[in-house]
């Protein structure tokens, strides 16, 4: 089979094997839950309880904000104790709001709507129902996925790739979901392909799990448009524009979508999680995640219900062997640090990691040597140093000259930097300052053309005026006229 | 900026340092030099001695001049500096050569331009060339191997480099570049001094009259490989210059073998085969996109030809590589690589069969 190969990317040490081997489990729960109401990309979901309802597993508790959004629903059954902000699950340690819930140990669900033949149901109902369930890319951006869906029903799309990649170190959870429920993974991915009409089904799994390629394969050989595809390990190989080249031989344009190349691209527990909505009818209220890390003890893979705290997550797994240097919510590579182990398990985290120093070793920053590692490891094609560079001197123009635009903050280039500079932080800082800045231009071109909104119509009312004052004057000209004439008239009668 | 750090992801790292790059290229130049060492005896020992130790000192000042921490020093980078300096002066030089030299490269050629990483040129290829100028006499004084490392005992070897005498004429020879050069404007023929006095042979192995790092060629080819195995260097500079400066004189060669040596004596003799592998490669001062590396390294390659056959010096690999780093900021600017989803003008990619 012939892959088209990306640039660059990086061989980080994996540590996978720390959990790889480790089946799914389940742990008790949680005596509360913080159901987080922005888990998605988008705008925070609207609570529709109050404080003191009881509420039921799979239960709507929230609706979808405006705009981009998702709906959040009861992870299990218990109380809602209170609606309040709370610490994101963001490194900035920003606040969003939660749901508290009670738990009350007794699991009970709601009444839900299994579909038996989904495949007789017309494809808008389908897209509905993932959009009511909740479901968000489960890889880490998490994407409202009913979104993805309905954008790429309006283009022609060739191939549906499942993203089986988990190219991030130590995260094992989609391993482990693609070799005990392979058969759930296919149905959910062949759900979406017959939403978006997709021709064939490209299932994309790294080659250093051979496990997860011989169950995936055993579940499609029924399917002869489903194909799995072992691909090269490389980071980040999980990443939708690195992937779409190495299985399609395509590059998704600058600035353009996986659909503009005729591709969809769903990650592997999204499909598991599509599956269930629509044939069980349960909502997006639980997620397998890795917890892992030198400083846990004994790392697992557990599916657990969203909202519950990365403590109990840790307590779990015998709790650290060592205060942890870092907890991080994702893989090694782009996960967020957290703030504290009150931060709660989220739809889109596949990885819960409790790292020490040695891990990650971190030296303070030193002068770049321009040995450009930074420019063979980039995915895309970059000059980190310049970007860099150009971003300390706050040149963003200068630092999308050499591709800030472009970037897609993967991190190989700090991985591999000599110099241990926080390349990526600089890029987060650049784009953000570039947002801004784009923001404010649209802001005072709003302003300037409120401003000259109100010049044409002072000037359309003052020629209103004008004119009224003009006509006023005819007609008093007139009527004097008339007068005049009138009088006239009477002095000739 | 602790907390900016540790805000930001990777939480993973390949656990590479400057200091452990600088590290592996003196590795890598430790055969060459020991060697090097063993034909030239105890005073190439002390100017290499020498030579490294100023170095390390005047890096150590100009960091105190500008308020940085010592422990910058711990990079290797001064020493490595050093070190490449020590390589490209004759092995007898004297001591004023080399803490002058050391000045030179150090203080002007590093930290007046701001310190490690933001100069433009080579520092030991600038001060060598500084040297060479305004000193041409002793820099260009070769002393040829000796019989056995133990000919010259310490005290005659600290009045070598001390006392300012000359060293004897029985003593010094010309490299096989400058005899070339000689021979070449007193009407004689290449073709016919070549096969008398080069062999390749020799040349590899490095039983030759030269600097320190003008001696074994296979030695130094070695080290190079080594780096190139270990990921401190890529193949585009070495392969694209000693390539170019390979075809150019192969080429001239065959148009005119009584004026021009042969691309196998022009690869194997002089410093092309110490720039190729360890002073065009410096990373702070090359090019950072391969495309550019090979712009860079073919550049060096045929300057060092050019020089080497119509220029004033012998040899010209000093000028070469300066020359070239001038160049580094623009072939930086116009040699990048093509980005993800860019045709090579920079606009987006454009697939007809789907429209978007």
């Amino acid at each position: 089979m012939w892959f088209s190969a990306f640039r660059g990317g990086v061989h980080p040490d994996s540590f996978k094997e720390l959990s790889s081997e480790l089946p799914i489990k389940t742990i008790p729960l949680a005596n509360e839950l913080q159901v987080s109401l922005r888990q998605h990309a988008g705008s925070e979901a609207v609570p529709i309880v109050k404080v003191g309802d009881r509420v039921l597993k799979g239960q709507l508790i929230a609706k979808a904000g405006d705009g981009l959004s998702a709906p959040v629903h009861a992870p299990t059954s218990g109380t809602v104790a209170s609606i309040q902000p709370a610490t994101a699950a963001h490194a900035s340690g920003m606040k969003n709001t939660v749901v508290v819930i009670t738990v009350d140990g007794q699991d009970e669900p709601a009444p839900s709507i299994a579909m038996m033949d989904p495949f007789t149901v017309d494809r808008q109902t389908l897209a509905a129902t993932i959009a009511q369930a909740g479901i968000v890319g489960m890889g880490g951006a998490a994407f409202p996925a009913a979104v993805k869906l309905s954008s790429a029903t309006k283009h022609h799309i060739e191939t549906l790739i499942i993203n089986g990649g988990e190219c991030e170190p130590y995260l094992t959870a989609d391993d482990r979901l693609m070799r005990e429920r392979a058969d759930t993974v296919i149905s959910g991915a062949r759900l979406i392909q017959y939403v978006v009409d997709a021709k064939r089904v490209a299932v994309a799994i790294e080659d250093n799990k051979p496990e997860a390629i011989a169950a995936m394969e055993a579940a499609a050989s029924g399917f002869a448009d489903v194909d799995i595809k072992p691909v090269p390990t490389r980071y980040p190989m999980g990443s939708a524009k690195q992937m779409i080249q190495v299985v399609t031989g395509k590059e998704v344009p600058a600035g353009g979508r996986s659909s503009d190349v005729g591709v969809l691209m769903h990650n592997a527990a999204t499909a598991y999680a599509i599956a269930r909505a629509i044939y069980k009818g349960e909502p997006l209220i639980s997620r397998i995640v890795t917890v892992s890390g030198a400083a846990i003890k004994t790392p697992q893979n557990i599916e657990a219900p969203i909202g519950t705290p990365i403590a109990h997550l840790i307590q779990h797994c015998g709790g650290t062997s060592e205060p942890p240097a870092r907890i991080i919510l994702g893989g090694p590579m782009m996960g967020m640090i957290m703030p504290n182990t009150d931060v709660t398990l989220n739809k889109g985290a596949a990885g819960v990691l409790a790292l020490t120093s040695k891990e990650f070793s971190q030296p303070s920053e030193s002068a770049c040597i321009r040995c450009a590692r930074c420019v063979d490891a980039c995915p895309m094609g970059l000059v980190p140093l310049e970007m860099a560079n150009h971003a300390r001197a706050q040149d963003f123009d200068g630092a999308d000259d050499f591709g800030l635009k472009d970037c897609i903050l993967c991190g190989s280039c700090a991985y591999v930097c000599p110099s241990h500079i926080p390349l990526v932080h600089y890029f987060q800082y650049a784009k953000g300052e570039q947002s801004l800045r784009k923001a404010s231009n649209r802001r005072s071109d709003y302003t300037r053309d409120l401003a000259e909104a109100k010049r044409l119509r002072k000037e359309r009312e003052a020629e209103a005026k004008a004119a009224a004052k003009a006509a006023k004057a005819a007609k008093r000209k007139k009527a004097a006229t008339n007068k005049a004439k009138r009088s006239v008239a009477e002095s000739e009668s | 900026m602790t907390a900016a750090i540790a805000l930001s992801s990777p939480h993973a790292h390949d656990h590479s340092s400057v200091q452990r790059i600088m590290l592996h290229v003196c590795l890598a130049l430790t055969p060459a030099t020991v060697f090097a060492f063993i034909l030239f005896g105890l005073p190439s020992i002390l100017v290499f001695t020498l030579t490294v130790g100023s170095a390390i000192v005047w890096e150590s000042l100009c960091l105190k001049l500008m308020a940085k921490p010592q422990s910058m020093l711990m990079d290797g980078s001064a020493i490595l500096t050093g070190w490449l300096l020590a390589l490209s002066l004759p092995p007898w030089a004297p001591w004023w050569i080399c803490v002058g030299g050391g000045f030179v490269a150090l203080v002007i050629g590093k930290h007046l331009y701001g310190g490690i990483g933001q100069n433009v040129f080579n520092p030991a290829m600038l001060a060598r060339v500084a040297l060479l100028i305004s000193f041409p006499l002793p820099m260009t004084t070769w002393v040829t191997p000796l019989p056995s490392f133990f000919d010259i005992d310490f005290a005659q070897a600290f009045t070598i480099v001390f006392s300012g005498q000359s060293i004897p004429d029985a003593l010094t020879g010309a490299t096989a570049l400058g005899h070339l050069k000689t021979e070449l404007s007193t009407g004689a023929a290449a073709n016919t001094i070549l096969p008398q006095d080069f062999s390749p042979m020799a040349a590899l192995i490095g039983n030759t009259t030269g600097s320190l790092g003008e001696t074994s060629a296979l030695l130094l080819l070695l080290g190079g490989i080594w780096l190139l195995v270990m990921r401190i260097i890529s193949w585009h500079i070495p392969v694209t210059m000693l390539g170019s400066a390979f075809v150019l004189s192969t080429v001239f060669h065959w148009i005119d073998p009584s004026r021009y040596g042969f691309g196998l004596f022009h690869i194997l003799s002089g410093g092309m085969m110490l720039g190729a592998f360890f002073i065009a490669t410096d990373l702070v001062t090359s090019p950072t996109s391969q495309s550019g590396k090979i712009v860079f390294g073919t550049g060096c390659g045929a300057l060092d030809f050019v020089i080497r056959t119509w220029g004033g010096f012998p040899e010209g690999i000093g000028f070469a590589v300066l020359f070239m780093n001038a160049l580094t900021p623009l072939i930086d600017i116009y040699f990048k690589p093509r980005v993800y989803g860019r045709r090579h003008d920079g606009n987006p990619k454009r697939y007809p069969e789907n429209p978007s």
